[in-house]
């Protein structure tokens, strides 16, 4: 086991210890310092292998697990997991200090936080270093359990319940088409490794399971990344803690999906349908969440609705990227290569600005109570170091210079207008939408931007509204967001340096086709004076108007009708699914045994019936049959006869007498048939039987012992004449298909073997023993039941009486 | 050969009367007629059962004669008791 592991199940082993600290050393000192040391050395250790990934060096590593399932923890670190593993224990190490000033050490249950937290974080390292499709998988489900455990940390509230399983079942959903798709994925290459696959393209691609497997594992993608319109899990996973929302709902776990996409991009891409799926669905999440976080009062659904429109984003670009892998090398792909280079660019800023944004929403929160925007304003001249973050997450975020947001807008905005003009696809007549509603997304986007910073920190101060005394945040809590808001101004002025080592090395591992000259190049051409450019100055403009009209049509878009939401959609859905299943089985469960005796048997006599017209099993054969005498024929008649009398006695005691008569005359055709054990036998049991009956008969209750006859029913008439009917063919068909010679020739030598001369019984005893000690078990376990039965109940009623 | 035809002739006739037996069985019209004719079926098997023996020249159904004659004999009562009393056997209290 090498180091690598060591630190990748660092997470996982240091949460077994956290309740050991939380009981020891909380009193002492808020237990999150030491958490946050395990996210920080991951990082450092992360850090060695920049230089060497940067210079296109690989790492594998391997741990066997299940050898012979071939199911063994591979281990991959190639650029792009080295980016995410970077953002998730960088962000991680942020927000882990931020919780520390943000969760009370005395009111809240830390060591459940923090051993949610750790376990999320190994899961999600597990997740973006495997290699091994299966093992991804798990890694995956234990994000969304992780994640789903976190939601509800404030499980007595009824909203983080409902959000925590909200997220749970889509999640969920999506990891188990994920995981159809994977299983399709390794039939196709007969490999679980993802390098492999790559190395296999034209099996895969020539497949017929290669879309049915792209489609599972894009249900997967985008229901982890909030893609539309699975999306609607993420703002009611707002209930969260807030560290846990910048961590997991904008900087990490939402970025899983987007982390597979890319992964599968070589895979994929190239395929018209994953263009369209991972483009199309991408800017149709932009457009929403942009259009729907306009609407939203409350700032974390806000900031939550936001991180769908950009997770929106940056699966566009994926998508327009994918184009690379159809182009292959050359100038067409070497254009497209920039979209992915984008989509990276803008990953990696937007966990920066947003990871900022919402711990700034986190402190307005703890510092005001308040998190609702119509009751906040004026807290600049409270808060303005908070302020200051604020606006340079909000403007980041709105695309603006001189902060890293503007760069990948640019970015983005030259993509869309390359998609615009590839023509193939069918682009050529629709790929004009693509610049149209990326424009008009960014509008909104500038929009929520201006009034997320500047309604809450602009404006009139009211302390009136506010539930504390306000003052600025402790600087415990203000030094993550101002790292990350130094990050986002650092990116924007030496954008190369990150680019370099880090989003480079991740392209290659995104498009390992394309030659190394084409990611060099567009990385430094982030200026001049152009069609992106004009776009933003547009953005600008139009959002800038809007904003200082916000008061004209605000109001009318948050009002309009919530019936054709999504969310809406979804609790119908789900109540209308449960009202369903429960009209469904309580159609059937009617709790009528009479109904159920109707299944089984109609069920038996299709099945058996069925599968005897269908294999031609209906062939009768007497050839060997021995004859009939007149003995039989008249016990047949006289049992005839008493098994009638049974179905149509008027009374209860005719039955059970004609029933005597049957067992009688079965005993008699055991006479016949010179079985005088069995015929001994059954005279014994048949009288014990017809005694029991009439017992039962007399402890009737008095009340509805109405003596009629068995009422008819048409339905009980035909199943138990299809019953009969089936049993008797089934007889006589088996009795027509003798295979073998029956085995009694060696019971006939009873004597030598066991000394007896009665077959019968040497059988019983001796031959099968082991059969008759079980009957007898089951006699004695029959005997005492019935003891038992009698005994209770008698004991009842003296208790009764008692009282 | 005769002695066979004889035989046969006679599980025929007892044949014949265990279902004019169980006729009664079925018809009624008290449960005291059917009670009656059950215990008459009950004879009528033993005669058969003798008979037939006879006829396979074996003795292994002779255990069966005496215990449907016991049987027979139970039966009857615990019907006759249950006819008189409701009850086939009665709590000590």
């Amino acid at each position: 086991m090498s180091i690598f592991y060591t630190f990748m199940f660092l997470p996982i082993i240091s949460a077994i210890f956290i309740p050991l600290l939380y009981k020891y050393l909380n009193r002492l000192v808020h237990i999150g310092w030491f958490v946050s040391l395990v996210p920080l050395s991951i990082f450092i250790y992360l850090l060695q292998y920049i230089p060497d990934v940067a210079a296109g060096d690989t790492y594998k590593y391997t741990i066997s697990w299940i050898p012979s399932l071939d199911m063994n923890i591979i281990s991959y670190v190639d650029g792009l997991s080295l980016l995410f593993g970077l953002l998730i224990t960088g962000v991680g190490t942020l927000v882990i200090i931020y919780s520390i000033f943000y969760m009370s050490k005395i009111r809240e249950a830390l060591h459940n936080f923090y051993i949610y937290l750790l376990m999320f974080m190994g899961a999600m390292l597990g997740l973006v270093f495997s290699d091994h499709l299966l093992v991804l998988y798990g890694f995956w489900e234990l994000t969304s359990v992780s994640s789903f455990l976190l939601i509800s940390y404030w499980y007595e509230r009824k909203s983080s319940r409902q959000g925590a399983l909200k997220a749970l079942l889509i999640t969920v959903l999506g990891g188990f088409g994920m995981l159809a798709g994977f299983i399709m994925m390794i039939m196709m290459t007969d490999t679980y490794s993802i390098r492999e696959m790559i190395a296999n393209l034209d099996v895969i691609q020539n497949h017929t399971l290669f879309i049915p497997a792209m489609l599972c594992v894009l249900l997967g993608a985008f229901t982890k990344s909030a893609q539309f319109p699975f999306g609607i899990w993420l703002p009611d996973a707002m209930e969260a803690p807030t560290p846990v929302s910048s961590y997991l709902h904008s900087a990490t776990m939402v970025k899983a999906g987007i982390y597979l996409v890319a992964r599968m991009t070589p895979v994929f891409g190239g395929n018209s349908v994953w263009f369209w799926l991972v483009a199309g669905i991408g800017i149709i999440t932009l457009l929403y969440g942009s259009l729907t976080a306009l609407r939203q009062t409350d700032l974390k659904a806000m900031l939550a609705y936001s991180t769908i429109s950009q997770l929106g984003l940056i699966m566009c670009l994926l998508g327009i990227g994918s184009l690379a892998v159809y182009f292959g090398p050359g100038e067409s792909g070497t254009v497209f290569t920039v979209a992915t280079f984008a989509a990276l660019f803008h990953l990696f800023n937007h966990s920066t600005f947003k990871g900022t944004l919402f711990m700034v929403v986190g402190i307005i929160d703890h510092e005001t109570g308040r998190r609702d925007i119509r009751y906040l304003g004026g807290l600049m001249q409270v808060m303005p170091i908070t302020f200051t973050i604020a606006l340079i997450g909000g403007l980041s975020m709105a695309g603006l210079p001189p902060f890293n947001g503007f760069l990948s807008k640019e970015m983005f905005f030259a993509a869309v207008n390359d998609v615009s003009q590839a023509g193939i696809f069918g682009l050529s007549n629709i790929g004009i939408m693509f610049p149209i509603i990326a424009w008009v997304a960014s509008i909104f986007t500038f929009v929520y931007c201006m009034i997320f910073v500047f309604k809450t920190f602009g404006g009139q101060y009211r302390p009136e509204k506010l539930t504390r005394k306000v003052h600025e945040a402790p600087w415990g809590m203000l030094f993550s967001p101002i790292i990350l808001g130094l990050l986002v101004i650092f990116i924007f002025f030496f954008p190369n340096v990150l680019g370099k080592y880090i989003l480079t090395p991740a392209l290659t591992s995104i498009l390992p086709m394309m030659p190394i000259s084409s990611y060099d190049v567009k990385i430094s051409a982030w200026h001049g004076l152009n069609m992106e450019l004009v776009m933003t100055i547009g953005v600008i403009a139009i959002g800038i108007l809007l904003f200082k009209t916000t008061k004209r049509w605000l109001q009318a878009l948050r009002n309009h009708t919530q019936g054709l939401t999504l969310n809406h959609l979804y609790n119908e859905g789900l109540s209308g699914m449960e009202r369903f299943s429960v009209s469904l089985t309580n159609r059937y469960m009617t709790g009528s045994l009479r109904h159920y005796l109707i299944y089984i048997f109609s069920f038996f006599v299709i099945v058996l019936l069925g599968s005897l017209l269908l294999f031609h099993g209906i062939q009768f054969d007497f050839a060997s049959n021995s004859a009939i005498s007149i003995f039989d024929v008249g016990l047949v008649l006289g049992m005839i006869i008493a098994a009638l009398t049974v179905l149509f006695a008027s009374n209860r005691i005719m039955a059970i007498v004609a029933l005597g008569a049957l067992g009688y005359m079965v005993s008699m055709f055991f006479v016949i048939f010179l079985a005088p054990d069995l015929a001994l036998t059954q005279m014994v049991v048949e009288t014990v039987t017809t005694v029991l009956f009439l017992l039962c008969f007399y402890h009737l209750p008095k009340l509805k012992k109405s003596i009629e006859r068995i009422p008819f029913k048409l339905t009980n008439l035909i199943i138990s004449i299809a019953m009969g009917l089936t049993v008797t063919l089934l007889g006589l068909s088996a009795n027509g298909h003798k295979l073998f010679e029956p085995i009694t020739s060696f019971f006939e030598n009873a004597y030598e073997l066991a000394g007896a001369k009665n077959i019968v019984n040497a059988i019983l005893v001796d031959f099968r023993g082991f059969d008759t000690m079980l009957e007898i078990s089951v006699l004695a376990i029959a005997g005492l039941g019935v003891y038992i039965l009698v005994h209770q109940r008698s004991k009842r009623r003296e208790q009764r009486e008692t009282e | 050969m005769i002695f066979e035809t004889v035989l046969i002739t006679a599980l025929c006739i007892l044949m014949l009367a265990i279902l004019a037996n169980l006729y009664r069985v079925v018809k009624g019209p008290s449960s005291a007629d059917r009670v009656q004719a059950l215990d008459s079926v009950g004879i009528n098997l033993i005669a058969s059962i003798a008979v037939f023996s006879v006829l396979l020249h074996t003795h292994a159904f002779f255990d069966l004669i005496l215990l449907i004659g016991i049987l027979s004999f139970i039966g009857t009562v615990a019907f006759a008791r249950f006819i008189e009393r409701g009850v086939v056997i009665e709590r000590k209290r």
